[in-house]
């Protein structure tokens, strides 16, 4: 009986008081301090556009001046000049090999970076949670990882080649060694700032070390998990196109630094601006994953 | 269900003594409240009946044996804030009770034992008024569906000893009350040892049959933390001394944080 008073009482609460609807008085006037003023959906747009749009006017009119001197300049290619070399590049076969070059270039790529960072994403959840929830793993890793956190990944890249051939393993590799220490260490920290009332109240429910990793810290874990990757996939393109740009035969990296040589601003632009619309849809579907995966940490979508 | 024996019991930190000749034992089935100034170590004194910290020295005896120094489901705990786990929906939260209970590889029970679990947790939900709160996260629970929620999932556990570090103290007035009558209901359900830490002496007459003041009662100038809290009233209330005026006056006082007649109040509601 009690209950379903309770309940009743939550249910009025919830729905608010007052049904009537009164037409709200005209806003005063006022002028709100810069940090209060909200901006609309639509000048937010407007303004998020605008340095995209400086950018662009800067360089067409630039471009439209070089070429107006000079038609063969290589530098600032027109846009018609880079969005030719581009399809080129995506549609016509290469003589030599055959291949579509702007597809083998993206398999290549995308293939490295996502078994590199997927390791350090392995190594940072089982790694990190280990270091973060189990004292003894603690003391025995923790020192090693903060060591290894402070060397230099691309410092390594000769030591990997040396030691791992001129292959993908080595690519990989430098990829994952350079951003799992850190991603560890983010998710260790991240472990051992759950709530010491979230794990005294699991024990008192009967759970073992195992059963709290699984049903309580991962999935705790998993939102800061996918922030860490998309932090980390930064870094990880850095140090692919690092490792391309040495030693490779394909890879958007690599063209980049292979067309260089013939001072080729029609492919490399392009390119760039390849490279850079990947990483944000990378970044819009880590975003996505982390509303699917852990609906309880973006609760205002969840409403 | 279980008695609980503490003797000699010490806490320090470093040279800090928090908590000092503490001696107390609990009948199984008593509603013990514990109260006193901000700081003098009540909450301290829970965490050890916890498991999650160790006394520096003396004894604790619950149930059969000594104490085991971490968290077991023989003792039932909730706290004021992060009582229950944010990633889980209500009915969620009461089914990981027999998850970790089962304690397999999944952590996860399935198939009639998870059906069953299912109608137990559903009859929880709705014992403790949060039916239709069933698919909701905590974060968008308000606080007294949350302790509601929190208490549910304690109860599920079964200890033998429920221990409550100031539970109702984030809460309104108007939801205090109600959760005190809950609780009282479960307490006479289920019959389980409660050890309530609270700094509302009104709410600490109302539920408890044994009220404990902790305080100091030995003050170095010099050095304050040289000496901790101890026991310094325990109170055995029945029907007649459960409203008695003189005795809550004299814990009042002795606290010092609560006017009488707000406790009273209290307690009469």
């Amino acid at each position: 009986m009690l209950a379903k008073e309770m309940s009743a009482r939550d249910e009025v609460s919830e729905t608010g008081g007052e049904g009537t609807a009164r037409p709200s008085p005209p806003r005063p006037k006022v002028r709100l301090r810069m940090i209060n003023a909200k901006v609309s959906r639509g000048s937010a747009l407007f303004f998020g556009g605008l340095p995209f749009l400086f950018v662009a006017i800067a360089y067409l009119a630039a471009s439209a001046q070089r070429l107006a001197v000079n038609p063969s300049d290589k530098l600032l290619p027109s846009p018609v000049q880079m969005w030719s070399a581009f399809l080129d590049l995506a549609t016509v076969p290469d003589k030599r090999s055959g291949d579509l070059i702007l597809w083998v270039d993206t398999y290549a790529s995308l293939i490295r970076l996502f078994a590199g960072v997927g390791v350090a994403t392995f190594a940072a959840l089982s790694l990190g949670i280990a270091i973060g929830f189990i004292p003894r793993v603690r003391a025995f890793l923790l020192p090693f990882v903060t060591v290894v956190c402070v060397i230099p990944p691309l410092a390594l890249l000769p030591i990997l080649f040396i030691a791992l051939g001129l292959g993908e393993t080595a690519k990989i590799t430098l990829i994952a060694v350079g951003v799992a220490p850190v991603m560890v260490r983010d998710i260790a920290n991240r472990v051992r700032e759950l709530p010491p009332e979230l794990v005294a109240k699991a024990q008192t429910l009967g759970g073992n070390s195992w059963t709290m990793v699984l049903r309580l810290v991962l999935p705790q874990v998993m939102p800061r998990l996918i922030t860490c990757v998309r932090l980390a996939l930064g870094p990880a393109w850095l140090f692919l196109i690092a490792a391309e740009a040495i030693a490779s035969t394909e890879g958007l990296g690599y063209r980049i630094f292979l067309v260089r040589r013939y001072l080729s601003m029609d492919v490399i632009l392009p390119y760039v601006a390849w490279i850079t619309l990947l990483a944000v849809i990378t970044d819009w579907l880590l975003v996505r994953l982390s509303r699917a995966v852990s609906p309880w940490a973006h609760p205002v979508e969840a409403r | 269900m279980s008695r609980i024996v503490v003797h000699g019991l010490e806490k320090s930190y470093g040279d800090a003594r928090v908590l000092e000749r503490v001696n107390v034992t609990a009948e199984a089935g008593e509603f013990l409240s514990l109260v006193g100034a901000s700081g003098c170590g009540k909450s301290t004194f829970l965490r050890i009946l916890l498991g999650q910290e160790q006394q520096s020295s003396g004894v604790v005896i619950v149930g059969d044996g000594p104490i085991v120094p971490e968290p077991t489901p023989q003792r039932g705990i909730v706290f004021q804030r992060y009582s229950v786990f944010p990633h889980l929906t209500a009915i969620q939260n009461l089914l990981l009770v027999e998850d970790f209970r089962s304690g397999g590889p999944f952590g996860r029970v399935f198939g009639a034992r998870r059906r069953n679990a299912r109608q137990e947790a559903e009859a929880m939900l709705a014992r403790v008024g949060l039916a239709h709160a069933r698919d909701l996260y905590p974060a968008s629970l308000s606080g007294g569906m949350l302790q509601r929620l929190a208490i549910a999932q304690t109860l599920l556990g079964r200890p033998q000893i429920l221990l409550l570090d100031e539970p109702f103290g984030a809460l309104d007035p108007g939801i205090r009350v109600e959760m005190h009558d809950l609780l009282t209901e479960l307490w006479t359900e289920h019959g389980m040892t409660v050890v309530m830490v609270t700094h509302d002496i009104g709410e600490a007459f109302k539920l408890g049959t044994r009220v404990l003041v902790f305080d100091k009662v030995r003050h170095d100038p010099q050095f304050p933390s040289a000496y901790g809290a101890t026991i310094t009233y325990d109170l055995k209330l029945d029907r007649k001394t459960r409203a008695s005026s003189h005795h809550l006056a004299k814990v009042a006082a002795m606290v010092g944080t609560t006017r009488p007649e707000t406790a009273m109040a209290t307690t009469a509601s």
